[in-house]
């Protein structure tokens, strides 16, 4: 009887550990795709990264090339290109960090402000827009915005009595370009998070400071704002982790041979070195460097964010 | 917070945001609106310098040259091919994905979430990415624009999240009911899960619309042209000089009711048309995507 009982429940357990690994075992089975995938699509071509120290040779394949050393890497440190689209890149890295980050902070703060709710809503529709339209075609609406002969920024220009500008193949407007596109396109998206952020704040604190006699101006610099700094922070060093990212897509939709002094960056040289003049090995190395001093920014930034955040006991 | 009786600093205020605003909102939507308008204007009136709030003759001529030339109607097949066929195999790639990655006790699971993790901050570069699909035979194949592209560390892990929060308790009743797992998933945690689905479909479905560089690198192929690569060609590529044909193909100068730029136009409206009609009701879904991104990020 004892025994039986034994039995039965030992039964049981066994049951329960085979149900448990089928259960694991099924779970493997609905990652293993995913898991496949990223080593065929992203593994693979971190592998691929060696071709950065070899000399390229399509008949041999990656792995068979020669290697080379350090040869790639030496030219482009010292070869006339690097300071300039590092520069470059950093440069507008730089304006976007000022402008573009600060943008969706003062938008987000003004939209907050709106009593109108339906304003708000119609704001809010049309400014997330152009986040969803590719730069193909925001690139081409720029075109035709800032055309010489019909474009809107030149009407105006002339209403004034200036002379029309040819705006994109003047490299001393092209950053501004960059940087006031880049903002129209995102900065309503951008203050989503913001906005978020905001609707959290604690009302009665708002209460308070209307008994203390606080106008809504007031109420936006001295609770709003400060209720937000640390979400602000966070975001801030998040996006030094991108400052050799300097959008592609933007730019390579805006530039053209005019510009190239101050509109080639380290994506757009890796592009023109490796797929218009097939230099596989070089543009590698461009890349390799790129990603690997990415990288440690990215984690930098994020140790960075995480010590705050455990100081402050942040929203995160 | 709005309850207040308003001081006269507020009403101030109140007015200059509101008129700040709205002056504001014109200038987003002015860019859109002009190049619609210029799609519907006559060669005379396109080529005037000026503000444009309505097409002064309005002509239909500019759609009638974009819809007459067959690589539109191409590159909008192959748009959809992509968009639907790797929309619908990246949410069942994710969801079930993140499925497995959801459950705490999967041994390893801390180890495989790194290492999908770690894609977002390194990656080969272009041409290791470029290699590869060259030496998987895809080049010149649409399936080049779906398959690299399946499903991404950031999709997996808000969808992780989401799969996360649903009780537990669920899944058990629906197994100890005699369901095999892959029933319990469909049955019962699949239609809890739309909203997340949704999110992910969402975005892969805008990301497929708008993309144009893998197109550009892996897909350069007459007939197989997405609809934005296309239009690259007739908008950022210079236009020929007296041949009457945009980049792409597209005709312009077959008669003179049309100039280069009003074509130009008309395919800009025509390729946004379907975002600016289905956008303003799919909006909240989009924010609802980021919001669960965000906050568990």
């Amino acid at each position: 009887m004892n025994i039986g009982l034994r039995e039965m429940a030992l039964k049981g357990i066994i049951i329960k550990k085979v149900s448990i690994v089928k259960k694991m075992y099924f779970y493997y089975l609905l990652l293993l795709p995913v898991i496949a995938y990223f080593i065929l699509f992203h593994y693979i071509p971190m592998y691929g990264v060696q071709l950065a120290f070899k000399d390229y040779r399509i008949l041999d394949g990656i792995a068979g090339s020669p290697w080379v050393g350090l040869k790639h890497f030496i030219r482009l440190f010292t070869g006339p290109f690097f300071g300039q689209i590092l520069s470059n890149t950093l440069i507008i890295s730089f304006y976007r960090i000022v402008f573009g980050f600060f943008a969706p902070i003062v938008f987000a703060l003004l939209l907050n402000e709106i009593t109108n709710i339906w304003l708000k809503r119609i704001t809010q529709t049309i400014s997330y827009l152009p986040y969803f339209i590719s730069w193909v075609i925001l690139g081409g609406i720029m075109i035709e915005m800032l055309s010489p002969s019909r474009g809107v920024v030149n009407y105006v220009i002339t209403l004034f009595g200036g002379e029309p500008i040819y705006f994109l193949t003047e490299p001393k407007y092209f950053v501004s370009i960059l940087i006031i596109s880049g903002i129209w396109q995102s900065v309503g998206w951008s203050s989503i998070i913001y906005l978020a952020a905001i609707s959290s704040i604690d009302a009665e604190q708002y209460d308070s400071a209307y008994i203390d006699g606080a106008n809504r101006f007031h109420m936006m610099l001295y609770i709003t704002l400060p209720s937000i700094k640390s979400i602000i922070i966070i975001l801030f060093i998040l996006g030094f982790g991108g400052v050799l990212s300097s959008g592609f897509d933007q730019i390579f939709n805006l530039y053209n041979a005019a510009v190239l002094s101050v509109a080639d960056v380290i994506d757009t040289y890796v592009y023109r070195v490796g797929l218009n003049d097939m230099q596989y090995s070089y543009s590698t190395a461009v890349g390799l460097f790129k990603n690997v001093v990415g990288f440690i920014l990215v984690i930098l930034c994020n140790f960075i964010v995480k010590k705050i955040s455990e100081d402050e006991n942040g929203i995160w | 917070m709005h309850k207040y009786c308003k001081t006269k600093g507020d009403i101030v205020f109140d007015i200059f945001n509101n008129v700040s605003m709205i002056l504001l909102c014109i200038c987003f939507i002015y860019p859109f609106w002009d190049v619609i308008v210029l799609s519907f204007s006559s060669p005379k009136t396109a080529s005037n310098l000026g503000l444009r709030i309505f097409p002064i003759d309005f002509s239909l001529d500019a759609y009638k040259e974009v819809l007459r030339s067959e690589v539109i109607y191409s590159g909008l097949y192959n748009s959809l091919f992509r968009t639907i066929i790797g929309t619908v195999l990246t949410t069942i790639l994710t969801y079930f994905g993140a499925y497995g990655l959801s459950k705490k006790k999967l041994p390893f699971r801390n180890a495989i979430t790194l290492f999908i993790l770690f894609t977002m901050f390194f990656g080969g570069g272009l041409i290791p990415s470029y290699m590869l699909v060259k030496d998987l035979g895809l080049m010149g194949s649409r399936w080049s624009l779906i398959l690299p592209g399946l499903t991404n560390a950031w999709f997996l892990i808000i969808a992780r999240n989401f799969i996360m929060e649903l009780p537990e308790s669920l899944e058990e009743a629906a197994l100890l009911d005699g369901a095999s797992p892959f029933q319990m998933i469909c049955k019962i945690m699949l239609p809890l899960s739309l909203p997340i689905i949704s999110v992910i479909a969402l975005w892969s479905a805008v990301g497929h619309w708008n993309s144009w560089f893998d197109a550009m690198i892996y897909c350069k192929v007459q007939g197989k042209l997405v609809l934005q690569l296309v239009l690259r060609m007739i908008l950022i590529e210079k236009t020929p000089a007296g041949t009457g044909i945009l980049p792409g193909g597209v005709l312009y100068a077959s008669n003179t009711k049309t100039t280069p730029e009003t074509v130009k136009a008309a395919s800009i409206a025509i390729t946004i048309f379907p975002i600016i009609c289905t956008y303003p009701f799919l909006q909240k879904y989009f924010v609802k995507g980021i919001m669960i991104g965000a906050l568990k990020g």
